[in-house]
């Protein structure tokens, strides 16, 4: 318990020195990629407990993503003016959960509250995750993969091919988040600091969350499912009912990226549901070690700021699909997997114990 | 008192009648022994039995309450556990860890207590873990405690297993040909290990190639061959019947 | 819907159907030799297609497929030997990643070659407006081709897998590859031919059919995912049923613009994955006995 402590303040302390270097190197609109590498670190510490304790692939996660993101962006920029005089808007409207602000174009909408409409959205991915999650998580293999690489595709088809959803340009103009008094989530120039420390303030709190899971009753009990599932069910562990709960937990963690990161960016397009989205999660989830939460965060961090840096360049999906036939030929356990550090503690420890068990 | 209670089983694959119109009784706080030639079914009355497989006709009864159709999980829950004939224990676990998802039935932290590390988890997850150094203490295996499970040698693994299926408390232990692959010293080290298991109350199945070990320990033997029951006796009637010698050895040595 | 335009929409369901199989059987054919999927068997259909076309340029069509064939048949040899073959025993999570991954390199190389637009070879007899008329019913001649040179390839296939020594030494490593490993069968280069003559078969079919529909750099995955759909709708591995699938799925596809917008049309395939994926993984034509058996 005290370990993940330590851990989680090291990782916090990195967080702070980051910010003050760009302070002090004066760049600090490289806090905007942070923010936004937080906002998908989100997501990929939720797959990285699907893919490396639960043992599920799913080459959708982006699907979910978008569903947090463009729920969130329709409700808080549709206009429901016009639908004044029905009576279950006005209820609405009374009881606070719309609001009226300002449009692009002059003039004032009624829409809803950034606070509500996300929580319609993550209860909105929480509801898909448990409806598509029962009848896909009984399917293996790669009956599972292209399942999921399904559900991802239907997403993105919906997005793109919806004109209420802004077809191919996406919905932009969303308002900022409320988070407290005083502090928004939002791409305004001022608040960048503070954005920065909110973005990856609640990615620390969802690795704490992630990492009491994985030492708990529950965790051990998806460790037990990934090692042998037949095993686990024979000890009297409910296998469906835990890979579902599991499913659902990661859905949600990425739809509560896609609901902040959106709102931060002020918008959204269909490019976040796109296959090599997924592709790249799941990437950077095999790169970090699977079963191995630090490690996808740290690599979520690196690869995924390099690339909204623009690092890349136009090789951006090609390195990323280097980087998975490259780890899944020669580290299939990921780089940084367990026997890894396990055999670098040793080494600093100089604890090394008799042979002979 | 009969705890399990197994009427007119039966399983088809496909051309193949593995299970055919079984009918059998384990009482309680017996031992008793499942054998057979290779093909006779064991391995799939035991499936049927923890609920791996659906049966397509006949009945399953514990402790008068029947259990065809629960999943297995269900039926672990109920009381019965089993080992596996190729051994499954988690590979990415140590043998405690192991041995701790056996009190997973006996506890109830959930995914969002888990995460909040609530006070109640913490108490629970030490709880678990002295149990689980207690079976292991029973089975005289405590110092293997923190090995990563697969590493172990495999007689040591076997009892990692043993212990696992202990740490649910069963009343009903099924075990999978718990010998395979020991050598003399290690079978009979299995056998007290399985009288001991007997004196704490649980009732023991057991399927078994070992013809020492199926007489000394057992107190009755059930036959299958070719998914039939041959005989169902005790075992040195067992040994004397010559429908079993037939199964076993062919036709001429059983009418010597 | 008028007589006329109902049997526009079945000819051109046919068309893509021809094409869904081929991809289908490109599936089959490895999955029955090595138990993998092969996500990158889409690229096979858009890199045959996108050779060709290049070539085109310097030879005549006949033997622009030829080489765009061969060169396909190469590329697929090499996929093998340099990422699969070498690998002990591997997961099949490890295996879907990294035919992904191959998938995602051929289709940003393919990119960087060619660019974003879109290609085709010119019709092989008449031209875009030409048509046969057959009982009422106006048909491109290049559909015939399609339809032909697929029945074609799946002629001779059963032919191999049942007639050829070659063809039955794959059958025998796909029933029990141990098994044949000690009849003196070479599995390994089994595995290597088998992604060979998936790339043939998909490059053929790029050719063939991209007067049709065009291809571009990235025609590779969604044809990929149809082509799977219809080798799970048939019952995977068995490339008689995928035939029939496929002309299910295209016709299918075909009639959905009828009731849906054109934007969805291509979720109609998903749709039809998912729902078999859910209620009968062993597909229309399998049972759970045959699908391990591994059939043609």
């Amino acid at each position: 318990m005290r370990g993940r402590f330590i851990q989680i303040l090291v990782f916090a302390a990195l967080v702070v020195a980051i910010q003050l270097l760009t302070k002090v190197t004066d760049s600090s609109y490289h806090l905007i990629q942070l923010t936004m590498t937080a906002y998908y670190s989100l997501l990929i510490i939720g797959l990285c407990m699907l893919i490396g304790y639960a043992g599920q692939i799913s080459l959708g996660h982006a699907g979910f993503f978008c569903i947090g993101g463009y729920v969130a962006a329709f409700l808080t920029t549709h206009d429901l003016a016009p639908y004044k005089a029905n009576y279950f808007v006005s209820v609405l409207a009374r009881s606070g959960i719309l609001t009226v602000r300002p449009g692009l174009y002059g003039g004032d909408l009624l829409t809803v509250q950034p606070w509500a409409s996300c929580l319609i959205a993550i209860l909105t991915a929480l509801a898909i995750a448990w409806i598509v999650g029962g009848p896909v998580l009984k399917l293996k293999g790669h009956y599972l993969a292209m399942a999921t690489l399904g559900f991802g595709i239907i997403i993105y088809r919906i997005v793109l091919g919806t004109t209420a959803l802004g077809a191919a340009d996406g919905i932009s103009d969303v308002p900022p988040l409320r988070v407290l008094p005083g502090v928004d989530i939002s791409g305004s120039m001022s608040a960048r600091v503070m954005n920065y420390y909110v973005a990856w303030g609640l990615v620390i709190a969802g690795v704490f969350l992630l990492l009491n899971l994985i030492h708990s009753r529950a965790g051990r009990a998806l460790s037990a499912i990934h090692g042998a599932e037949d095993a686990a069910e024979a000890m009297g562990i409910p296998t469906a009912r835990y890979k579902l709960n599991t499913f659902v937990l990661s859905a949600v963690f990425a739809a509560i990226a896609g609901v902040l990161l959106t709102h931060y960016n002020g918008g959204i397009g269909p490019s976040e549901a796109s296959v090599m989205k997924s592709v790249r999660y799941v990437a950077i989830v095999a790169i970090g070690g699977m079963a191995n939460l630090w490690g996808s965060l740290f690599m979520s961090l690196i690869l995924n700021y390099l690339s909204l840096r623009g690092y890349f360049g136009t090789y951006d999906d090609a390195i990323f699909g280097s980087i998975l036939i490259l780890i899944m030929l020669f580290a299939p356990d990921g780089l940084l997997r367990r026997s890894v550090i396990g055999d670098l503690k040793l080494l600093i420890s100089g604890d090394v114990k008799e042979d002979g068990v | 008192m009969t705890l399990l209670s197994v009427q007119e089983l039966s399983k088809r694959f496909g051309g193949l009648q593995a299970i055919d119109r079984v009918s059998f009784s384990v009482p309680q706080g017996a031992i008793k022994a499942l054998i057979g030639p290779n093909g006779a079914g064991k391995t799939t009355l035991f499936n049927l039995i923890s609920g791996v497989l659906e049966q397509d006709s006949g009945c399953i009864t514990f402790d008068g309450k029947p259990v065809h159709g629960l999943r297995p999980h269900q039926i672990a829950a109920k009381g019965i556990v089993r080992t596996f004939q190729h051994i499954r224990l988690f590979p990415n676990m140590t043998a405690l860890e192991n041995v701790m998802i056996g009190r997973h039935i006996h506890s109830r932290a959930g995914f969002v207590s888990g995460m909040l590390s609530l006070p109640f988890t913490r108490k629970e997850e030490k709880a678990i873990a002295r149990k689980g150094r207690e079976v292991m203490d029973f089975l005289g295996i405590a110092d293997l405690a923190d090995a990563d499970a697969t590493s172990l040698a495999y007689g040591q693994q076997r009892i990692v297993e043993l212990g696992r299926a202990l740490a649910c408390e069963p009343r009903l232990l099924l075990l999978d040909e718990p010998a395979a692959g020991l050598n003399m010293r290690e079978t009979a080290e299995m056998a007290a290990l399985i009288g001991r298991i007997r004196k704490l109350g649980i009732t023991v199945f057991l399927v078994e190639h070992d013809m020492s070990l199926v007489m000394n320990i057992s107190d009755e033997v059930l036959v299958l061959s070719y998914g039939q029951k041959i005989a169902e006796d005790r075992p040195l009637a067992i040994q004397k019947n010559s429908e079993v010698i037939k199964v076993y050895l062919g036709e001429d040595d059983a009418s010597n | 819907m008028n007589i006329d335009l109902f049997f526009q929409y079945v000819v051109a369901g046919i068309t893509y159907g021809t094409i869904y199989a081929i991809v289908a059987i490109g599936f089959n054919i490895i999955y029955n030799a090595t138990g993998i999927i092969n996500f990158a068997q889409g690229e096979f259909v858009m890199l045959g297609g996108m050779t060709a076309v290049t070539l085109h340029s310097f030879i005549p069509v006949p033997a622009a497929i030829v080489a765009a064939v061969v060169v396909t048949t190469v590329v697929g040899a090499l996929i093998e030997i340099l990422f699969i073959r070498w690998l002990y025993k591997p997961s099949v999570l490890r295996m879907i990643i990294i035919t992904i991954g191959i998938s995602i390199l051929i289709r940003e190389t393919a990119l960087h070659i060619w660019g974003e637009g879109v290609r085709a070879l010119p019709y092989f007899s008449g031209s875009s407006v030409s048509a046969l008329n057959f009982w009422g019913v106006f048909i491109s001649p290049q559909v015939i081709w399609v339809v032909g040179i697929g029945a074609v390839v799946v002629a001779l296939l059963n032919i191999f897998f049942n007639y050829t020594i070659l063809g039955r030494q794959m059958r025998a490593c796909s029933y029990n590859r141990d098994a044949a490993r000690l009849c003196g069968i070479n599995a390994k280069n089994v595995v290597t031919f088998s992604f060979m003559l998936s790339a043939a078969i998909g490059a053929l079919g790029g050719s063939i059919v991209s007067p049709i529909t065009y291809v571009q750099y990235d025609s590779g995955t969604p044809l990929a995912i149809k082509g799977f759909t219809v080798a799970v709708l048939g019952g995977l591995g068995n490339s008689t049923a995928a035939v029939a699938a496929g002309m299910i799925l295209g016709i299918l596809e075909s009639f959905s613009i009828a009731v849906l917008p054109a934007a969805y049309k291509d979720a109609i395939a998903i749709l039809i994955l998912l729902g078999i994926l859910f209620v009968r993984p062993s597909g229309i034509f399998g049972t759970t006995e045959a699908a391990r058996l591994k059939e043609f």
